[in-house]
């Protein structure tokens, strides 16, 4: 059984057709790598997943463990499974992080019938999380995402992640700005949350982050569509030879495309 | 004010469209009920007689029939004012009731109209027993008359006098004569004039030599009767070494008709001495068509007459139709500090003039001045400040900082900050921000599994929290909860 099954995506931002027949399938414990140009839609991809406003899905169907996830509101989705982590995490001045990530869970247990935590039983989750993600403290105390550096930011969407436990995390760039060190960390954090029963899709532009949190499949985006799927091959023949060996494969698509300019 | 230094700024923010949103947008103003009690009123319009009337229903001493009729005759010279950006219909003075009060003569707690008390209840006012489970003295003023104060004896061995205005006037005339206009003389401004010359009560709060207030002192007002205007008159006066925290909390019953409200607050901190003035404003703000709410003018200041001593205003104004409202301070002894710490928020047609003045004569003065201006709707909210440094203000600071959240693309947030600086030797710094809930902010917020209208108040709270928590606990919930109500449907 799928855990997600998109297909044929047609999605507009701005009116401007971005998605253009996407399909992707998805099973419960894998770990999906999405590549490609500047401008082939990976992060329309996330931003339509978790029901972002303005992303208009002109065609295709998702179907989330069986269900019509494009008919639920986003913090619906949330609830059922799906976690975006950003790529620009946003910043929400005075309010702290902790009580952000309490109110975001109890929100999503009452949601499916369970009961909320308490401050006691949650700050136990809390700590205990803390200690796999290998986060200090101190990062709790402070308003949602003030003043932390990128690589702070970064973490602290994949201990947001860790807490809420979701079924879906879909990583949209987040290695981009990270120096080699917090990259590693961020990877570590992500491979602690692998199982069986949680599957990733992980936007990125670089190898790099895939040497760190190893993918069953690498796909690669462009022009809207995904072009070719492989293993982690894939993905090292893309360091070496960049996007433009596509264009034999894939007369169909502009150049321009490939070379992650947008049209 | 000097216009040495003027700022407007209107950012459009993006809309969500959402019928629940349309819903809550219709949602009834929890604090407009009418209670049916027998009143006496004047009836409407303003003349000497009036004033006489009205001094005589109180049975003041001459000197204040005086005072009043002094205030009221210069008032009659004076242009109504219109520099502050508020579009306001005519007021017609005449069509005012300048009194109304409750028919039966009141002497204790126990002879209040218990329908009374119950409008207390409805409105969460911690009178009688549960006043001293809280521990807070109230003192309630329903139209214009001040109904009953709990505490009395507690306080009173204390030594402190907390009671209402028609009452320090009658046994405390010479302490109020000493005062009373002290700090904001009867011919400061038009509607500090009018009060003057009408005000029916207020509270009066005195805290001698060397005595820390022991307990938070309150005074909830309310508007009932119909076509009335209240206006309270509230004096606080803390000497040497002193120290007192002082709340106060308004609502007002839903009507079609604005309704006029102009209260003077003065305050006086002598040497070491430290006052902590906290508002919770509620007034009705009319319907989102602009029908019906409170006029609000409002002159408070405090003077900061002795060394070292420290004012402290803390508001968060949800309510009135229209608020035009700078509480001050004038720091004249060296070393004195004025601190403003405001929320102020406008939803649907409300508008809002309103901001802080910071005189600095004394040497080593300080101020700071945090406000915190929401719009919604089609509120207007302005910010109007000034920083005055005079010639002796040697070594005289002001940090100012100033501001504005915009939900929704049809509200506006104006900043108006004047500086007049006369001492080479002072530091004044002014920071302004104009943001909007961005739609990234409430996106985040959703796909982290939190609703709309959850995300929207946890952020205007987190963009409020330099000002709550400068309030009492108890008010600090009531506050937040307050946003929360006014704000619910603001997102659409």
């Amino acid at each position: 059984m799928h855990m997600l099954k998109i297909d044929n995506l047609h999605a507009r931002v701005e009116g401007k057709e971005i998605l253009k027949g996407l399909s992707l399938e998805i099973k419960p414990g894998e770990v999906h790598a999405i590549m490609g140009p500047n401008g082939a839609g990976k992060s329309t991809l996330g931003n339509v997943l978790s029901g972002r406003e303005g992303y208009e899905v002109t065609a295709g169907s998702v179907l989330f463990n069986g269900r019509d996830l494009l008919a639920l509101e986003p913090e619906e989705r949330a609830a059922e499974g799906v976690f975006l982590a950003f790529q620009y995490p946003v910043e929400i001045p005075g309010v702290n992080n902790t009580y952000f990530l309490r109110a975001a869970l109890n929100a999503q247990r009452k949601y499916r019938g369970e009961d909320e935590l308490d401050s006691m039983r949650f700050l136990k989750l809390v700590r205990e999380k803390l200690k796999i993600m290998q986060i200090s403290d101190e990062l709790l105390h402070r308003a949602v995402n003030e003043g932390f550096s990128g690589g702070e930011k970064k973490r602290n969407e994949i201990f947001q992640m860790a807490v809420l436990e979701p079924k879906l995390a879909i990583l949209d760039e987040t290695d981009s700005g990270l120096d080699i060190d917090a990259l590693k960390q961020v990877a570590e954090g992500v491979n602690a949350l692998r199982s069986p029963d949680r599957s990733f899709v992980v936007v990125t532009h670089y190898q790099r982050l895939l040497d760190y949190i190893e993918p069953d499949f690498v796909h690669v985006l462009a022009g809207g569509r995904i072009v070719e799927s492989g293993d982690k091959s894939l993905a090292l023949k893309l360091e070496e030879q960049g996007y433009a060996w596509l264009a034999d494969a894939h007369p169909e698509l502009a150049k321009a495309e490939l070379a992650g300019e947008r049209a | 004010m000097n216009e040495s230094e003027n700022m407007t700024r209107e950012v459009a923010a993006p809309v969500r469209d959402n019928a629940e949103v349309e819903a809550a947008l219709n949602r009834r103003y929890e604090a407009g009920f009418v209670t049916d009690i027998e009143s006496t009123s004047l009836p409407p319009g303003l003349n000497e007689d009036t004033v006489r009337q009205l001094s005589a229903i109180k049975q003041e001493p001459e000197w204040m029939t005086e005072w009043r009729l002094a205030a009221y005759r210069h008032w009659l010279t004076m242009p109504e004012p219109d520099w502050a950006k508020l579009e306001i219909a005519p007021i017609d003075y005449q069509s005012v009731s300048y009194y109304s009060a409750p028919k039966a003569g009141l002497k204790s707690l126990d002879e209040v109209d218990p329908k009374l008390l119950e409008t207390y209840e409805k409105l969460g006012v911690p009178l009688h027993e549960r006043a001293k489970l809280a521990g807070v003295a109230v003192d309630a003023v329903f139209d214009s008359v001040s109904v009953g104060t709990t505490f009395r004896k507690e306080l009173a061995e204390a030594g402190v006098i907390f009671c209402s205005m028609s009452e320090a006037i009658r046994e405390h005339g010479e302490l109020v004569r000493q005062y009373l206009g002290s700090v904001v003389p009867t011919a400061d401004n038009y509607f500090a004039a009018l009060n003057s010359a009408v005000f029916s009560d207020g509270s009066f709060v005195f805290i001698p030599k060397g005595v820390r207030c022991p307990m938070e002192l309150s005074t909830y007002f309310r508007i009932n009767a119909m076509n009335t205007g209240q206006f309270e008159r509230t004096l606080i006066v803390v000497e040497d070494d002193a120290y007192v925290s002082y709340l106060e909390g308004c609502t007002a019953p839903m009507r079609d008709e604005n309704q006029l409200h102009a209260a003077v607050v003065e305050l006086v901190a002598m040497e070491r001495a430290q006052i902590k003035y906290s508002t919770v404003q509620n007034w009705y703000p009319g319907d989102e068509n602009g029908v019906g709410g409170i006029y609000n003018f409002v002159t408070k200041r405090g003077d900061c007459r002795g060394a070292d001593s420290k004012i402290s205003w803390t508001q968060v104004e949800t309510g009135s139709a229209v608020t035009w409202k700078y509480p001050s301070c004038v720091l004249r002894g060296d070393r004195s500090v004025g601190e403003f710490y405001s929320v102020a928020l406008t939803h649907h047609r409300q508008q809002a003039d309103t901001g802080t003045k910071m005189i600095h004569i004394g040497k080593g003065t300080k101020s700071k001045i945090v406000s915190k201006g929401i719009s919604a709707g089609r509120g207007q909210n302005s910010y109007r400040g000034l920083v005055k440094i005079e010639k002796g203000a040697d070594g005289a600071r002001n940090y100012t900082q100033c501001d504005s959240l915009l939900i929704g693309k049809k509200c506006g947030a104006h900043t108006f900050p004047y500086m007049e600086v006369k001492n080479p030797t002072a530091i004044v710094e002014h920071e302004a921000t104009t943001s909007k809930i961005s739609d990234d902010q409430l996106f985040y917020c959703l796909s982290r599994g939190i609703g709309e209208e959850d995300a929207v108040s946890m952020i205007v709270d987190g963009f409020c929290k330099q000002v709550f928590r400068e309030l009492p606990m108890e008010f600090a919930v009531e506050a937040k909860k307050l946003l929360e109500v006014s704000l619910e449907g603001a997102v659409g």
